[in-house]
């Protein structure tokens, strides 16, 4: 009762300074330079809400009345059910309202021809600026607190409101530039709605011709890249097999050494990998002259093409799927092992009969993690592709090439969504209850069969080969740096460090190496970005995890779900739907920000669930009967023991937000340019030296960062013995 | 009325489902201020669902809560006067054991020192003083375990709650710390409810048992009431593993029966019966076994097993197998053994 008025209170502190003192509308120069403050005055657009009806913008007016409505419910009106209702109701009212204006008002006044017929003529409107983004909180709040006050989810407001920002948030930053994205399908430039771009590029043999099937031309770019995620998610799954198979069941000596290359894939910019492979095996790369010199034959450019961008997705993933394949391995109860084998089988039989069968649904989810993984590459592709390029690169070129065709650009999106969603709902719905890999694991002792000589042979040979090619690769990213003009002229020099990273003492530091502005940029941005994640990623891990409220299921999987946009598709949708009011942010560091925070929630996510489990829940629960609410429960309670979580969540984010690119390079500006687009730019340049020092040097720094993390997270487990609160095992 | 007082609680047609399943079809319950009440069943009867809705952990799909005359159905956990002590304990591992015990205290918006002094008496009163600086993980099973109640009493609360309190403990440890419980509620003179699954624990530290099954409320009554007048078959079977025979009742007159186990005639309080087939509830230790041809229940030793203080048998009679138990101490019957049967009156009831 006195809490449920106190939050309407604070609520109302929040509406008033954003309908009072800031600009309703966004502000061009960037809201947090605070220009807007000195110019305000003059301004008309600059104006705060309560004054932009009298400009006559009337579409305010409503918003103001509606807020209005619920200072005089909150005075006049004792909490409860009745009044929780009509909170509700004016929230859902506040934000149709607000999404319908903003959508149907844009820059030079109404969107669509029909309104325009219907209302006459209307002066255009900004995007929504602090104002208009206060007062969309507000009535998301304000549906919360309703539901609070009618009892829902025993009236916690902390829950309530966690859940309907999330939603919020995932609605405005992953759906609705999905939803553009569609749209932006059937809009001609000015707007105007028309079918002739899908209509024209669906049925496209570019796209998909089987032609390469019958030998009379080449496949589109669909097929292309379907069969190319085939054959990545194969060979992954077979070599991550190989690689979790000798780490974890045979003697093989450098096991330590094999399970570091699964941190790979994290500290590697994607196209690293691609442009190493040019070094290599390029026209001038170094084994293709030591090939040459030797037959003397023409080897040519056949890494430009489907077949290396296969190579180095191979070298990218493999190292994933083994991540994924060791907890599959070992997963497998040796009791069952154990168990064939007193009943007379040798160790092959049980191989076969046995641990494969077992392992079966794990190998189809590694697959299936492959395939989206293939799918969704753009940095090596943009680096191999040449002339046969895949579905992710098509789409870049779509936009920023000389064609300029978004119509395109969606449907070729929306193809690659289609993909990568197939995956993912086969790995949601037709794998998940049928692993069988952890069935018995528990308090079952027991070791793992050796693998019999047969397999362990060829298998050990194979990763050793791997390991070796992998491990060329990347001292060639290290080497590659510090020679001269790769493939003509290999003197050692420093030349590139110099241009990218040189620093000149003039009265004071100055940075003038061409690699320091997108550097700076990238490091402020990714630090912005982390603790975002990480709190967006563990909130909703909580709530997840911990928390059951209808509807759990449906936000957990569209969650899920949209983990499974390839970055491409996310960038398009971005620059689509948030280039034009009502959401302006384009050219923007807050659009990369939002971009990292929503791309890299998996990480926070997953990070959250896992460590959330190993917290046992009657900890919340008996927090909550000691008289604390949900808000310092949080505090308290689950923050502290989650801090492992919490810290390896801002580490990853951090790194990724570093080191991804696919979504990136549609986002970046001149203004906010990030280090891989720029490497990328150098690359398409042919600027290889300076390209492989600069991404020398990201290597580097995250190498330290994650070192450093896991040297802070490992002294912390020794200072400290896990406490003792484990969850026993429960007689019911 | 007695439910106004404060440490009075009320359950009044509470219903609780799981999506489809329901796990408590009707309840109703009305606990006495100062008394400790169990709940005891088997697993999944709903004793702990039960034990949450008063938490307010769950909320009931129907019905109401009452906690000393007020509704508190729809009060949400950390607003409700009870505290609860878990099975797990859930003592926070990364508090000491002082913070955990004035947790609670500061949460209800005390000072921090008052909470300490306060913490500290709480500890005092569970024999805990002086390890306040301790990690819960620095603890034993059984001091975790009074900590956890020393955390749930600091608040004073209404009702105490303990869920499977000792089944954490060794068997050793559990006789102790459940004297010490009762000691504390009697002394203080709190609510307890009272969950286990144990019925000689709930024997020995009830003032009322309340018998659940499939979420219905079976037999609620005194120990002794339960030990000694169970309604059916599952009660007696709960409370002490008793043999359920078939049996004649002969006549009634005034409060007792005369009833027939396989022409043993014997004399039992009559509990409502009427002449007619009946059903009788035999203790194990009511059961007697004697070799040779002494009047009684015919019957042969299917097997017996030697315990120590006791022997163990199950016979084979006319009237089906049962299980006795015999402290005489004299050697133990082979197998195979042809014996008569016979029955003390004090551990025989007719059930319904
Ligand atoms: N959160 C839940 N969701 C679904 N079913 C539940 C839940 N909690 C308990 N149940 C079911 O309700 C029944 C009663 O459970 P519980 O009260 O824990 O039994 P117990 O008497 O062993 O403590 C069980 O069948 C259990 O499976
Ligand atoms: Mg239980």
């Amino acid at each position: 009762m006195f809490r449920d008025n106190r939050r309407l209170d604070l609520l109302f502190g929040l509406v008033l300074a954003g309908l009072l003192l800031v600009p309703w509308y966004r502000v061009r120069s960037g809201f947090f330079g605070f220009d807007w403050i000195a110019d305000m005055a003059g301004k008309t657009d600059l104006w705060p809400g309560l004054l932009q009806p009298f400009l006559g913008r009337w579409q305010v007016a409503p918003v103001l009345v509606l807020l209005a409505l619920t200072l005089f419910l909150r005075l006049a009106r004792q909490p409860g059910r009745a009044r929780g209702r009509v909170l509700i109701l004016i929230g859902l009212a506040g934000l149709v309202w607000m999404v319908a204006e903003g959508l149907s008002i844009g820059m030079r006044g109404w969107n669509w021809g029909l309104l325009e017929a219907a209302f006459g003529e209307i002066e255009g409107q900004p995007a929504f600026g602090a104002g208009a983004v206060t007062a969309v909180l507000a009535f998301t709040l304000l549906i919360a607190f309703g539901f609070a006050e009618r009892g829902a989810l025993k009236g916690d407001a902390f829950i309530l409101g966690a859940i309907a920002l999330l939603v919020l948030l995932v609605a405005t930053f992953v759906f609705y530039p999905i939803l553009s994205m569609f749209t932006g399908a059937f809009q001609e430039f000015d707007g105007s709605f028309t079918a002739k771009g899908v209509l024209k590029n669906l049925p496209d043999p570019k796209i998909w011709s089987l032609s390469c099937l019958t030998g009379t031309g080449s496949c589109g770019v669909a097929w292309r890249t379907f069969f190319l995620a085939i054959c990545t998610a194969t060979g992954t799954t077979l070599l991550g097999l190989a690689f979790a198979l000798v780490a974890t069941r045979t003697r093989f000596p450098a096991k330590k050494g094999l399970r570091l290359l699964t941190v790979l894939p994290i500290i590697t910019p994607p196209f690293v990998i691609g442009l190493a492979l040019i070094m290599l095996l390029g026209r001038s790369g170094t084994l293709t002259q030591v090939i040459e010199g030797v037959t003397g034959l023409e080897l040519g450019r056949w890494v430009y093409g489907l077949t290396g961008i296969w190579i180095a997705q191979m070298l990218s993933f493999t190292p994933i799927a083994f991540l994924v394949l060791i907890g599959v391995v070992e997963g497998v109860s040796p009791s069952m092992e154990e168990a064939s084998q007193t009943m007379r089988a040798g160790r092959w039989r049980t191989f076969r009969k046995v641990s494969l069968p077992l392992m079966a649904p794990g190998l189809a989810n590694s697959f299936l993690i492959g395939f989206i993984e293939s799918m969704a590459d753009f940095g090596n592709p943009l680096v191999l592709g040449g002339s046969g390029g895949v579905l992710s690169t098509e789409i870049f070129f779509a936009v920023v090439g000389a064609q300029h065709d978004p119509a395109r650009a969606a449907v070729l999106a929306t193809v690659l969504l289609c993909f990568t969603l197939s995956a993912f709902l086969a790995q949601r719905l037709w794998l998940s209850g049928r692993n069988y890999a952890t069935l018995s694991g528990k308090g079952d002792g027991g070791r793992h069969a050796a693998l019999p000589a047969r397999v362990a042979w060829p298998v050990t040979i194979i990763v050793v080969a791997w390991g070796l090619f992998t491990l060329i690769i990347y001292t060639m990213i290290l080497f590659g740096g510090f020679v001269k003009l790769w493939g003509l002229d290999h003197s050692l020099t420093l030349e590139h460090y110099a241009r990218g990273f040189s620093i000149v003492w003039d009265n004071g530091i100055v940075w003038t190496g061409v690699a320091w502005n997108s550097f700076w940029t990238t490091m402020k941005i990714a630090l912005i970005a982390a603790p975002l994640t990480a709190a967006v990623g563990l909130l909703t891990a909580w709530l997840i995890v911990r928390q059951s409220f209808p509807g759990k299921g449906a936000f957990e999987f569209a969650l899920m779900m949209s983990f499974a946009i390839p970055g491409t598709v996310i960038g398009i949708s971005y620059i689509m739907a948030f280039n034009l009011p009502p959401i302006q942010m384009t050219g923007t560091a807050m659009i990369l920000i939002f971009c990292f925070v929503f791309r890299n929630m998996p990480v926070g996510v997953r990070g959250g669930v896992a460590a959330m489990a190993q917290i046992d829940g009657s900890l919340d629960e008996a927090s909550l009967t000691l008289g604390a609410n949900s808000a310092r429960t949080m505090r308290r309670v689950i923050l502290p023991l989650m801090r492992p979580a919490i810290l390896a969540a801002l580490v990853y984010s951090f790194v990724r937000a570093i080191t991804s690119i696919s979504a990136v390079i549609f986002l970046v500006s001149a203004k906010y340019n990030m280090a891989t687009a720029y490497i990328v730019g150098l690359v398409e340049n042919g600027e290889y030296g300076i390209a492989i020092a600069y991404s020398s040097v990201l290597i580097l720094v995250m190498i330290t960062v994650i070192g450093t993390f896991q040297l802070l997270v490992g002294e912390r487990r020794l200072k400290r013995p896990e406490p003792a609160a484990k969850p026993q095992e429960m007689p019911a | 009325m007695s439910t106004q007082k404060r440490g009075a609680v009320r359950f009044e047609s509470v219903r609780k489902e799981f999506g489809s399943f329901t796990a408590i079809p009707d309840l109703s319950l009305d606990i006495e201020p100062g008394e400790l009440v169990t709940l005891l069943g088997p697993s999944g009867c709903g004793k702990t669902t039960t034990l949450r809705m008063l938490a307010g952990l769950e909320t009931p799909t129907r019905g109401r809560i009452l906690i000393g005359g007020e509704d508190v159905t729809r009060l949400p956990a950390n607003r409700r006067d009870v505290s609860m002590v878990f099975q797990s304990y859930a003592l926070f591992p990364h508090m000491t054991v002082a913070q955990n015990v004035a947790y609670g205290l500061e949460s209800g918006g005390m000072k921090a020192a008052e909470a300490r002094g306060a913490a500290d008496k709480g500890l005092d009163l569970v024999g805990l003083s002086g390890l306040g600086k301790r990690l819960p993980s620095e603890l034993s099973g059984g001091q975790q375990q009074r900590v956890a109640v020393a955390r749930a009493l600091v608040l004073e609360p209404q009702v105490l709650l303990l869920d499977e309190p000792l089944s954490n403990l060794d068997a050793r440890l559990r006789r102790r710390v459940r004297t010490e419980i009762r000691d504390l509620q009697q002394r203080l003179g709190f609510t307890a409810v009272y969950v286990t699954h144990d019925q000689e624990e709930a024997l020995a530290v009830s003032d009322r048992i309340v018998v659940m099954r499939d979420g219905i409320i079976e037999q609620a009554g005194s120990p002794r009431e339960l030990y000694e007048e169970p309604v059916s078959e599952f009660i007696a079977d709960f409370i002490g593993e008793a043999n359920v025979l078939p049996a004649d009742v002969l006549g009634v007159e005034g409060g007792d029966a005369q009833v027939s186990i396989g022409g043993v005639e014997l004399t039992l309080p009559a509990r409502g019966a009427t002449p007619g087939p009946a059903r009788v509830a035999a203790r194990a230790n009511a059961i007697t076994v004697t070799e040779g041809g002494v009047p009684g229940l015919g019957g042969r030793i299917a097997s017996s097993a030697y315990l120590g203080d006791h022997v163990e048998y199950e016979v084979e009679t006319d009237t089906g197998r049962l299980f006795a138990i015999d402290t005489g101490g004299d050697t133990p019957l082979p197998a195979g053994t042809e014996v008569a049967v016979g029955f003390r009156p004090r551990g025989l009831a007719l059930i319904s």
